[in-house]
């Protein structure tokens, strides 16, 4: 299967912290993608380079043979990112704030109406589109956040701790929107939550201190710990070094 | 460019659906025209005569909107959903315009409503009305710079007191809107006459009354100003958003 992404000794310096450390990593078309690591593993800054939004201090990634070194706007229109807080305008209604990135994208009018009209068909945001963003519950902060970032059909999603702060059925719903958006694009999670990762994706890496510790699918790296549950493999590989 | 309009037609919004902006940007030099009239027509003084206090009112409810666009940019440096631009195809410039014109209509809108309340309580009807309407986007250009500037060096709580009450008070002291500003002395008045603020009203007082040539060096000093401070504006949110 072709790669989506390729990351080549990615590294990024803030003053006196290496906050990713020569990462190379290599994410498939299709794929579902979950980076996990404690605060302060390099998570975040990773996908802000994958987003073109941080510039590494050294190395690249060709996201469909795209660079984010060199290639940045490229780049920027095949991607989208469904960032860590929800990242609506607040004063907006739910299909202003759809028809707003349909605008950033630069859909004409009739384009822009027929994919909110789309959207909000696929996320089931009908009885909510006139309600202002700030109005919304939490859980439908997200789902818009996530219609949002799909407006523009990316090739590739990343999903920065999609369900933070959400209560349990909100992200049960949210884990079937994410569901259903596989293997229709590669998207690349962060999460904190061991169950969320293993239950959404195809493969897990795990970071710590800016390196990639290991990568593998849940079970690999259950097999390769000697844990029966998958937030022990995840403790032990955290804590133990690289497997 | 559609792009841009995209999201200019967002900052737009953004601000008019804030209460606040009706209340202080529309509703409070309004006001203020109401109360100096009355006052007007009990004791007469010079300073509150409609020609004299129209323009400067007008000019002074400018200071609301660089505090509104300061806000907002301030807010969104912030925020996610400025991250989430970020990685869009929207280019510096568009974040730039698109936060600047949706001002230009704001600021037009508020002159033509303080002059329309004005004609209500007697200024007589000129066609100067409409060149001094016309007239506003001059101290409009360095008011928005303004915003553009704190709303990109500052914090919002920063905003809240540098540009709400810092700027509004330069704003209403040093323009001589309300006083002869000769009246509080050699230096002061010196520091008035170097900042820009006296030369935005002296500006579109002289338009009222159709003093065209008398406006010509206020014009200069006004737009000298907003050039120069809509360069620097231009550079530290260039240079925000690098950083960001």
């Amino acid at each position: 299967m072709k790669n989506a992404i390729e990351i080549r000794k990615l590294t990024k310096d803030y003053k006196d912290i290496r906050a990713v450390d020569g990462l190379d990593l290599d994410i498939r078309e299709g794929e579902l993608f979950a980076l996990l690591g404690v605060n302060g593993a390099g998570k975040t800054t990773t996908i802000k380079m994958l987003c073109c939004i941080t510039q590494p201090t050294s190395g690249d990634a060709l996201l469909n043979g795209k660079s984010i070194a060199s290639d940045a706007d490229e780049v920027k229109k095949i991607i989208a990112v469904s960032p860590q807080e929800t990242a609506v305008a607040p004063n907006l209604s739910v299909e202003e704030n759809l028809m707003l990135m349909c605008g950033v994208h630069g859909l004409d009018k009739h384009k822009a109406q027929q994919k909110t009209k789309e959207m909000v068909e696929e996320f089931k945001l009908d009885r909510i589109r006139s309600k202002k963003a700030s109005k919304l519950s939490g859980g439908w902060q997200r789902r818009l956040s996530i219609a949002m970032a799909l407006i523009s059909e990316p090739q590739i999603l990343f999903l920065d701790e999609p369900t933070l702060g959400l209560d349990v059925i909100a992200r049960s719903e949210l884990w079937d929107t994410i569901r259903e958006l596989k293997s229709k694009m590669t998207i690349i999670l962060t999460t904190h939550y061991m169950e969320e990762a293993e239950e959404l994706s195809d493969r897990i890496g795990v970071m710590r201190d800016g390196h990639l510790l290991a990568v593998g699918t849940a079970a690999e790296l259950k097999e390769k710990t000697g844990e029966e549950k998958f937030e022990n493999a995840f403790i032990k590989l955290v804590k133990g070094g690289a497997v | 460019m559609r792009k841009m309009l995209a999201f200019a037609n967002r900052t737009m919004k953004e601000i008019l659906r804030d209460p606040l902006t009706l209340a202080f940007g529309l509703g409070f030099p309004v006001i203020l025209l109401l109360l100096l009239s009355i006052i007007q027509s009990n004791i007469p003084v010079d300073m509150f005569e409609l020609h004299h206090l129209t323009p400067g009112i007008t000019v002074f409810g400018l200071s609301f909107m660089t505090l509104f666009s300061a806000q907002l940019i301030s807010k969104d440096r912030t925020s996610s959903l400025l991250t989430r631009l970020y990685t869009t195809p929207l280019k510096a410039t568009d974040f730039i315009f698109g936060y600047l014109l949706p001002i230009i209509p704001l600021c037009l809108a508020q002159a033509v409503i303080c002059y329309v309340i004005a004609l209500i309580l007697g200024l007589p009807i000129s066609v100067n009305i409409i060149w001094a309407v016309l007239m506003i986007l001059v101290p409009s250009f360095f008011y928005i710079a303004l915003g553009l500037l704190c709303g990109s060096a500052m914090t919002e709580k920063q905003v809240g007191g540098i540009c709400g009450a810092l700027l509004t008070n330069f704003s209403a002291w040093l323009s001589g809107i309300w006083f002869d500003i000769s009246m509080l002395g050699k230096v002061f008045k010196a520091i008035a006459n170097v900042l820009p603020f006296i030369h935005a009203v002296e500006l579109e007082r002289a338009v009222v009354i159709g003093d065209f040539s008398a406006a010509v060096p206020h014009l200069i000093w006004v737009l000298a100003y907003g050039i120069v401070l809509m360069c620097i504006a231009v550079f530290v949110f260039l240079r925000q958003m690098k950083k960001q």
